[in-house]
């Protein structure tokens, strides 16, 4: 497995899962964890360019991907252009949610870009608008308590205009 | 601060009667800015440590196992498996836990942070569902989850207490809340509502709620003699010193607690089992120890806000004038604490009225002490009572802006005392133009796009200033002229950093770059909770108080050749980079000069901000008008919240930026409130059904529209910088402001949240 470019073993214990090994083995605490569960997508990463939930993702099933995090965004230690985004649209608050919201946001910007629909995609054979709409229905997957969702909102408008 | 202006001078030596208003209020320039979070980039970066993501040496990672009966004693308990376990390297229950003082009940000593003063797995007793019953230390987190799994208790049970309507037979009052015994009467209210000829009179039931901060309660932390470092995420790090130093029986320096980040608090970061049992674990193993709360494990461990059940009767006159108000109720309570949600806050502040009763009672439940959430009482109190106004309004056929505000009083209703700032009608006409409020039909179903009615509905929003005694701060000033400020204070996501960086540049003449703001560590200066939205006023004020301990420093360390030696610190003011004389502005000197003419590195000054006097003299609030519409599906009952705003006065904003994400942040849970949250309980077993983000539904992106704030930025004469706190007030009245406006949309009235679409279409009368 490659982690923000770099090899990494994997773990000996097949429980591991993929946002564990990041966190606990890698020392790549940004990845978060907000439930374990699936349910809140603290821990978005980037899977060869696909997001996933690494709580539910095993380690050991990700020998051979390229796995990129938060840490690995950052390109000579200056931001990367979604990370400028949500500073400067305030698209967080305790930030404990952002680094998934971020990875997701990337993510999700490939969907668009791919043309995939979602639930409120009008026309499901056109090319797909990275509007508001489709960008709230698509991050619904990530949960933020602080209630920055305005902020995030337009921190990715922002920079999808601008690619990942 | 720009050169022009005059020298600003020091702030108030105290904000009792006749101390004047803090000349900060007044200054543009840095207070009020927009400033991006200092903190920003380490949080998009990955590269803030939470306390989960602290390593130590030699560390073993817990795990909990949780009681599965509400009430009773664990008569067997089989570890055995649990024991031999790859990697288990110890397993606590009753039977070998260190013995331990008891903890402090929050709100009964100045320190105090624990939810309740029960043992800490010290006997065989359970007394919730859900209580720890055991802690398993393991080399890897798999491992000690895998050993706690395989924890098997035999319980002998005993009768509990289980549900709401079994306790309120026994519902009883409480014991004093912060000094207040939750219940008053003011004229004749009954006979006054019975003479009314417009009355309201209805029961609204909140259910439970939880904080579910995304960051799950994690401590990590070590002994080192009887010295304990803890790595926490605590909304109270001095308390939680003060308190873990109670439990242990050690003296409160020989606790530090390290919480630079905490991923969000809303009031349910304090202390609760899991910290003791971590450090009490790590002391039986002497090794260094990290527990982190499962999702699952925060409902289990960590108290929620607590159901009610409130009646507001509302008796009017033909000009709308409130002859009587009754806002009384019964809220569920723990056995073991003392935290009766007080709903009646709102009711006691907010309108006019000659006749009013109030009055919370507790019931007794065998279930964890509940506990503090945003705007406690405010937020479920405004609900059930701005829902009544609503209601009131509409069956008198009248704007229920106009209803409201045609009962705004001249002083707090309920203590007589006069109004330390109030703009509550000038947020709401501000409010209702830039909402567009004058579109809104009074009759319900009167607007419809398609399967979709269009309703518009409007709340107060009200919540109280607060300033708690322990503030304190330390500056220190460099001979290259930049400042530390020191506060034992938080950052939960509010901004506190920046924002007080703001304040300390202005207040000492400094651009904010030349500022570094420490906070989160038990070993700064203060004793600052993190609640009652009382942070900014509390640090603004040891800035205040520091900052004249800092320039009588300086005015001490002057020489007598000095254009101001000999001044005393009311005689000079704040100047670009130093002090100046205010009779004569010419005559001044920087603080590098000073340094560097005394010969002195640094100069450091530490002081604790007097009492908050403010709040005896004055009833002080900050008020707000919430703005809701939303289209409400007839075939489906499906509610979307489509446009909200929220119009707020409360006092100078700091940071334009900051404080517009905390109003919004409050007003998106309240939207949770009216839509979606409910912590379930098993009647039978008082369990909690829904300990998961899954099941505990929380708005997601597609659940919030564009939210517009707006603020009067009227200073409040009587606070530090003329501010108020602005955390809490934002959850205030958005839920009735929702529920009016699901009433306007199909006119269907629902007095029990969340209202979900079941609820609506029970009740509607068809498409
Ligand atoms: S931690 Fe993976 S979805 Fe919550
Ligand atoms: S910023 Fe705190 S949870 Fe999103």
């Amino acid at each position: 497995m490659v982690v923000n470019g770099r090899p990494v073993r994997l773990p000996e214990d097949p429980r591991v899962s993929l946002l564990d090994l990041l966190r606990e083995h890698l020392g790549l605490t940004g990845t978060k964890k907000g439930c374990a569960q699936g349910a809140c997508g603290a821990c978005t990463v980037l899977v060869d360019g696909a997001r996933i939930l690494s709580c539910l993702a095993l380690a050991v099933q990700y020998s051979g991907r390229s796995v990129l995090t938060i840490e690995g965004l950052a390109e000579d230690g200056q931001m990367g252009p979604v990370q400028r985004a949500f500073v400067d649209h305030d698209g967080f608050q305790c930030g404990y949610c952002t680094p998934g919201q971020i990875c997701s946001a990337i993510g999700m910007a490939t969907e668009i870009e791919r043309g995939a629909p979602s639930h409120v995609t009008a026309d499901l054979t056109g090319t797909v608008e990275a509007s508001a709409a489709e960008i709230r229905e698509r991050m619904s997957g990530n949960l933020c308590r602080c209630g920055a969702h305005n902020g995030i909102i337009a921190a990715i408008q922002a920079a999808c205009g601008a690619g990942p | 601060m720009s050169l022009e202006q005059a020298p600003l001078p020091l702030g108030p030596s105290s904000w009792a009667i006749d101390a004047g208003p803090d000349p900060l209020a007044a200054r543009q320039g840095l207070i009020g800015a927009p400033l991006a979070r200092r903190d920003g980039p380490a949080k998009v970066t990955g590269e803030a440590r939470y306390a989960s993501e602290v390593r130590l040496d030699g560390m073993l990672y817990g795990a909990l196992a949780f009681s599965t009966i509400p009430r009773g004693r664990i008569v067997a308990m089989d570890t055995s498996s649990a024991e031999r376990a790859a990697g288990v390297a110890l397993v606590m229950t009753h039977h070998n836990a260190p013995r331990l003082h008891s903890t402090v009940e929050l709100g009964t000593a100045e320190r105090a942070a624990a939810a309740d003063e029960l043992p800490v797995m010290q006997d065989d007793r359970i007394r919730w569902n859900g209580q720890p019953i055991a802690i398993v230390l393991a080399e890897s987190q798999e491992q000690a989850d895998h050993a706690a799994s395989l924890i098997d208790a035999t319980y002998q049970p005993e009768p509990a207490i289980t549900r709401f309507d079994q306790a309120r037979a026994d519902a009883r009052p409480p014991a004093l809340y912060q000094g207040d015994p939750l219940r008053q009467t003011i004229g004749d209210p009954w006979t006054a509502l019975a003479e009314s000829p417009h009355t309201v009179d209805a029961v609204y039931t909140t259910p439970r709620h939880h904080h579910n901060a995304i960051e799950p309660h994690a401590v990590t932390l070590a002994w080192d003699g009887d010295e304990l470092t803890v790595h926490d995420c605590p909304q109270a790090v001095t308390h939680l010193a003060w308190s873990l130093a109670q439990v242990f029986g050690i003296r409160q320096d020989q606790v530090h607690i390290s919480a630079p980040y905490v991923g969000g608090g809303f009031g349910g970061k304090m202390l609760w089992q899991h910290q003791i049992l971590a450090a009490a674990a790590a002391r039986l193993s002497g090794r260094p120890v990290r527990v982190v709360l499962s999702r699952e494990g925060v409902y289990r461990v960590v108290g929620g806000r607590t159901s009610t059940e409130q009646r507001v009767a509302i008796g009017a006159e033909d000009d709308g004038t409130f002859t009587s108000l009754v806002h009384t109720g019964v809220v569920a309570t723990s056995r073991h604490n003392n935290v009766p949600e007080p709903f009646i806050k709102p009711a006691r502040c907010l309108y006019a009225t000659r006749n009013a009763t109030f009055e919370v009672k507790r019931a007794d439940l065998d279930m964890l002490a509940n506990t503090f959430m945003r705007a406690p009482g405010e937020a479920v109190g405004t609900f059930a009572l701005e829902s009544a106004v609503d209601e009131l309004a509409d069956r008198m056929g009248v704007d229920p802006i106009e209803l409201r505000l045609c009962n705004e009083p001249a002083v707090d209703p309920s203590s007589g005392k006069p109004f330390s700032a109030r703009h509550l009608i000038e947020a709401y006409r501000a409010g209702a133009e830039r909402f567009g409020w004058e579109a809104r039909s009074p009759r319900p179903r009167a607007r419809r796009d398609g399967e979709w009615l269009i309703g518009l509905g409007c709340a107060t929003a009200t919540y109280p200033y607060n300033r708690f005694p322990g503030g304190a701060a330390r500056i220190t000033i460099n001979r290259n002229g930049d400042a530390t400020v020191e506060v034992a204070a938080h950052e939960m996501g509010m901004g506190t950093g920046t924002v007080q960086s703001q304040v300390a540049a202005e207040r000492l003449g400094l651009p904010v770059e030349k500022i570094i703001f420490v906070l989160g560590d038990s070993s700064l200066p203060g004793v600052v909770l993190a609640g009652g939205s009382q942070q900014t006023a509390a640090i603004g004020g040891a800035i205040t108080a520091a900052h004249r301990e800092l320039v009588g420093e300086l005015l001490k360390l002057i020489n007598c050749d000095s254009p101001l030696a000999g001044l005393h610190p009311d005689e000079v003011g704040t100047i670009p980079g130093g002090l100046g004389r205010l009779d004569d502005p010419s005559r001044s000197e920087s603080y590098t000069a000073i340094l560097a003419a005394a010969g002195v590195d640094t100069i450091s000054a530490e002081a604790t901000a007097p009492e908050g006097m403010e709040q005896l003299e004055w009833s002080m609030h900050s008020y707000g008008a919430q703005f809701c519409e939303v289209r409400v599906s007839v075939i489906t009952g499906e509610i979307r919240v489509s446009r909200f705003l929220g119009s707020f006065d409360c006092g100078r904003i700091i940071n334009a930026r900051t404080a517009a994400s905390q109003l919004r942040g409050g007003i998106v849970m309240g939207l949770g409130l009216a839509l979606m949250e409910e912590t379930q309980v098993d009647g039978r077993s008082g369990r909690i059904m829904n300990p998961s983000l899954a099941d505990y539904h929380v708005p997601a992106h597609a659940d919030v529209p564009d939210i517009e704030v707006m603020w009067t930025d009227i200073p409040d004469p009587h606070t530090p910088l003329g501010a108020h706190g602005v955390g809490e007030i934002g959850i205030t009245g958005t839920a009735a402001a929702v529920a009016n406006a699901v009433y306007n949309a199909i006119g269907v009235r629902v007095r029990d949240p969340p209202i979900t679409p079941d609820k609506l279409l029970r009740h509607s009368p068809g498409r």
